[in-house]
């Protein structure tokens, strides 16, 4: 293999914060035409590498070179010059403008005085066409799109400005399966035609699928570079934790008990007719296509959207409740799917997130006991290992993995006797997932009823009981743990 | 290097607020020699006695990540009302302060219930509700002042009785500084400008609250009227005009965030005398008034810029 041309070469690259070391002599060698993955847990340095090629950061040591030529790249529009484009997980999309005005969004009127409408959705049309997306109307608004075509627009909108080196930052994350295949296509066709693509993702499925070579951060350093076909995800892991996959998910030793929730033709909205059970002990999972209704049936259950008909019985006992308040008050809980939109007070204190949902544990007349409340706080969070400083810092200066525990937290410290997770170990990296994983058991060894929502098919399969499917608002069919296996599972999700 | 320098330069960023005032202070104490007379600092205290509560009540607004502009109509509702009652109606001036407060409860709790369960924005709901305020205190006192008998409700300003404005303005700033730190109040509020969606998930009845925050800032606002009415012995709908900006400005020089979640009560009371300090100072030296708005927009402006740069330290 010849391996003197590169497209993108960042060599040695070093970089502090503060007195915290980053990056620590770095490097990364992307051949032109090739899909790159980059892997690493959350931490390992993945984005502030990335953040140092698009200009957003500046090294304190290393080059880069692009083509074989060093360039500097001090500031964004730098890297944008030499054809470096990122696409993030949240788009730099202006909802309220049409694709066409996205796209060319820095070019509208391509320097003359007025734009030329007609030709600026022309060639809006031609770009979408070329990436096999020509059934997106150039005059919708971007806002109305899904994400998938969002990120087809915003790939559109780099091409524009001839990126050579494209870097997708978990691009799947909030996609469906088609939605998935759909950008996988896409990808695949910007290789041939020559762009470098540097990719980012948790999933190592998608990496086994796209990649030609993969390379691992890890705490900051380079582990290495490998071929793809020559590796497996076995191997891949231990090189990117030191551990073994089996590890992964944790061994469980739960006695199933009573009947804790029962929900008997629940109606809410999309969910139609919805029936299960889970017992004290049991994991619960619940799979199927983003939008089946999952999430959809739970937040109806717990009282956060309005149910239509129904009977659920909780502990024995019909219950209705109409707002959250009501389900914590009987010790239901649900952590919610998006951690930072619905889940944290990011700019608060650790102290403050744990104890919102059982402020009357901590509070007598409505006055708070400081004293108790940092007592309370610690021992909580040592039951289920987190890591942090001081209980007075912001969640947000946690990792991923962390905050989503301080999250889970708050359930644990409400002493919830059934708690619903939604999408538990979104974007926490390898490690961290496990730790999630024990908590999760711990908490069923202790005879709290779980339910899991997840997409990801390995922890719905390494980690649950029993598992039922829906498909647009229904249940469409119910694995028991010795069935559980991808096939089963995505026969139901897409009712084939 | 040296650990201590750090420190120095974090506890100027940390504490800006106090350090404008005590700098203030200072620089008013060199500039007049009467600053310092019993009788100029008498003067002041009274003087922002009606603001400060307004102060408060807005701070908890600006924490749940709304905005209250109706204050200062409501202080012309709560002056003219109370005058009214007193004057017109011989209603005992006690009754006639929680009327006035009642009725500025009741407008908080209609600019809160818009905002909670219309989902109108802080901003707009507010807006409306400073203009009906104003024109049913214009309504009361048909456009002109309401003067009062020396012995009704100026007696609450009198040096006889021990300032009794002063003593409950007092009673008011360490009820919020309690109900800030040591109540679950006071925890919800501040959470609710944080992450509403997060707080609701919690279990908490998010609405109940947004309007409570409204309602207060209302009641308070009467009572700052009724303050400024005691003060002149005349109720006037026309009093207050822009006081909700000086309110918003003493919130923000005191650290709190328009985007809510963050914010003091203790440190807004330090904004609101940041600007009575300038107002004060440059009375006592016969400045006019407008370069006076000139100098308070640019202390807002280094308040908020030394902010910014805690914010991007975080």
């Amino acid at each position: 293999m010849q391996n003197s041309e590169y497209r993108l070469e960042m060599r040695n690259i070093t970089k502090h914060f503060g007195g915290v070391k980053a990056l620590t002599d770095v490097s990364l060698k992307v051949e032109p035409g090739e899909i790159h993955a980059l892997i690493g847990e959350n931490g390992a340095g993945k984005s502030t590498l990335m953040k140092i090629l698009s200009g957003a950061y500046v090294r304190d040591s290393g080059q880069i070179f692009i083509d074989g030529n060093e360039v500097k790249i001090s500031d964004p529009k730098e890297s944008k010059d030499q054809g470096v484009a990122i696409i993030y997980q949240e788009f730099m999309l202006a909802p309220d403008l049409t694709v066409a005005e996205n796209i060319y969004i820095d070019k509208l009127s391509a320097g003359k005085t007025f734009i030329n409408w007609k030709e600026l959705r022309n060639n809006a049309k031609e770009q979408l066409e070329r990436l096999g997306f020509g059934d997106i109307d150039p005059n919708t608004k971007c806002g109305s799109l899904s994400v998938a075509y969002q990120q087809v627009v915003e790939i559109c909108k780099c091409l524009t400005r001839n990126a050579k080196i494209l870097v997708f930052d978990e691009p799947t994350a909030v996609l469906t399966f088609s939605e998935i295949e759909k950008l996988f296509s896409v990808i695949k066709k910007l290789k041939e035609e020559g762009v470098s693509i540097i990719y980012i993702s948790h999933r190592l499925e998608e990496i086994f699928e796209l990649s030609q070579h993969i390379s691992v951060l890890k705490d900051g350093t380079y582990v290495g570079t490998v071929k793809t076909e020559e590796f497996d995800k076995h191997r891949l892991v231990n090189m990117m934790i030191g551990r073994e996959m089996t590890e992964m998910f944790p061994e469980r030793h739960a006695r199933i008990g009573e009947t804790v929730l029962e929900v008997q033709n629940l109606c809410a909205g999309m969910v139609q007719d919805v029936s299960f059970s889970v017992k004290a002990g049991e994991v619960l999972g619940f799979n199927g296509l983003v939008g089946a209704g999952r999430t959809e049936t739970m937040r109806a259950l717990f009282g956060a959207d309005k149910k239509d008909s129904g009977k659920v019985i909780y502990f024995g006992k019909e219950v209705d409740w109409k707002n959250p308040k009501q389900a914590i008050a009987e010790k239901f809980g649900l952590l919610p799917e998006d951690r930072k939109k619905q889940g944290l007070l990011l700019k608060q204190s650790i102290r403050m997130n744990t104890t919102l949902a059982c402020l009357n544990k901590i509070t007598k007349l409505g006055f708070i006991n400081h004293k108790s409340e940092k007592e309370f706080v610690k021992e909580t969070l040592a039951s289920i290992q987190t890591k942090y400083n001081s209980t007075e810092d912001n969640a947000n200066s946690l990792s991923g993995g962390n905050q989503q525990k301080i999250a889970l937290a708050k359930w644990i410290a409400a002493d919830c006797k059934c708690i619903v997770f939604d999408e538990p170990t979104r974007g926490v990296d390898v490690g961290a997932k496990t730790e999630i994983y024990k908590v999760i058991n711990n908490l069923a060894e202790n005879g709290v009823a779980v339910i899991i929502i997840s997409s990801e098919m390995p922890e719905i399969i390494g980690m649950c009981d029993r598992v039922l499917v829906m498909r647009n608002g229904k249940i469409s069919g119910e694995v028991r743990k010795e069935e559980l296996t991808e096939n089963a599972l995505i026969k139901f999700a897409m009712g084939v | 290097m040296s650990k201590k320098k750090v420190n120095i330069k974090e506890i100027l960023i940390q504490y800006n607020a106090y350090i404008i005032f005590v700098a203030l202070f200072v620089i008013c104490a060199i500039l007049s020699d009467r600053f310092l007379s019993l009788m100029n600092i008498r003067n002041i205290a009274l003087q922002q006695a009606g603001p400060i509560c307004v102060v408060l009540g807005m701070l908890f607004v600006i924490l749940t990540g709304g905005i209250d502009l109706s204050v200062g109509s409501v202080m012309a509702l709560g002056s003219s009302l109370s005058a009214y009652l007193i004057v017109f109606k011989s209603v005992p001036f006690q009754l006639a302060i929680v009327v006035a407060m009642f009725v500025g409860l009741v407008a908080g709790t209609v600019t809160g219930t818009l905002v909670a369960y219309a989902k109108f924005q802080g901003f707009v709901a507010s807006l409306a509700m400073m203009t009906i305020a104003r024109g049913a205190a214009l309504v009361i006192t048909n456009g002109s002042p309401i003067k009062m008998e020396a012995d009704t409700l100026s007696l609450i300003v009198k040096k006889e009785y021990g300032y009794p404005i002063l003593i409950i303005t007092f009673a008011i700033i360490v009820i919020f500084c309690i109900i800030q730190r040591n109540t679950a109040y006071g925890r919800i509020v501040i959470a609710l400008g944080s992450n509403i969606e997060a707080v609701e998930l919690a279990g908490i009845r998010v609405k109940k609250y947004l309007v409570s925050v409204y309602a207060i800032s209302g009641m308070l606002a009467a009572l700052g009227g009724v303050f400024i009415a005691a003060r002149a012995s005349t109720g006037s709908g026309v009093i207050s005009e822009g006081q909700e900006l000086d309110a918003i400005a003493a919130c923000v020089i005191g650290g709190a965030s328009l985007a809510g979640g963050k914010g003091d009560v203790f440190r807004a009371i330090i904004g609101a005398f940041i600007l009575a300090l300038i107002s004060n100072i440059m009375n006592l030296m016969a400045v006019p008034a407008y370069p006076q708005d000139i100098i308070k927009g640019i202390i807002i402006i280094i308040a908020v810029l030394l902010q910014l740069v805690t914010d991007r330290k975080e």
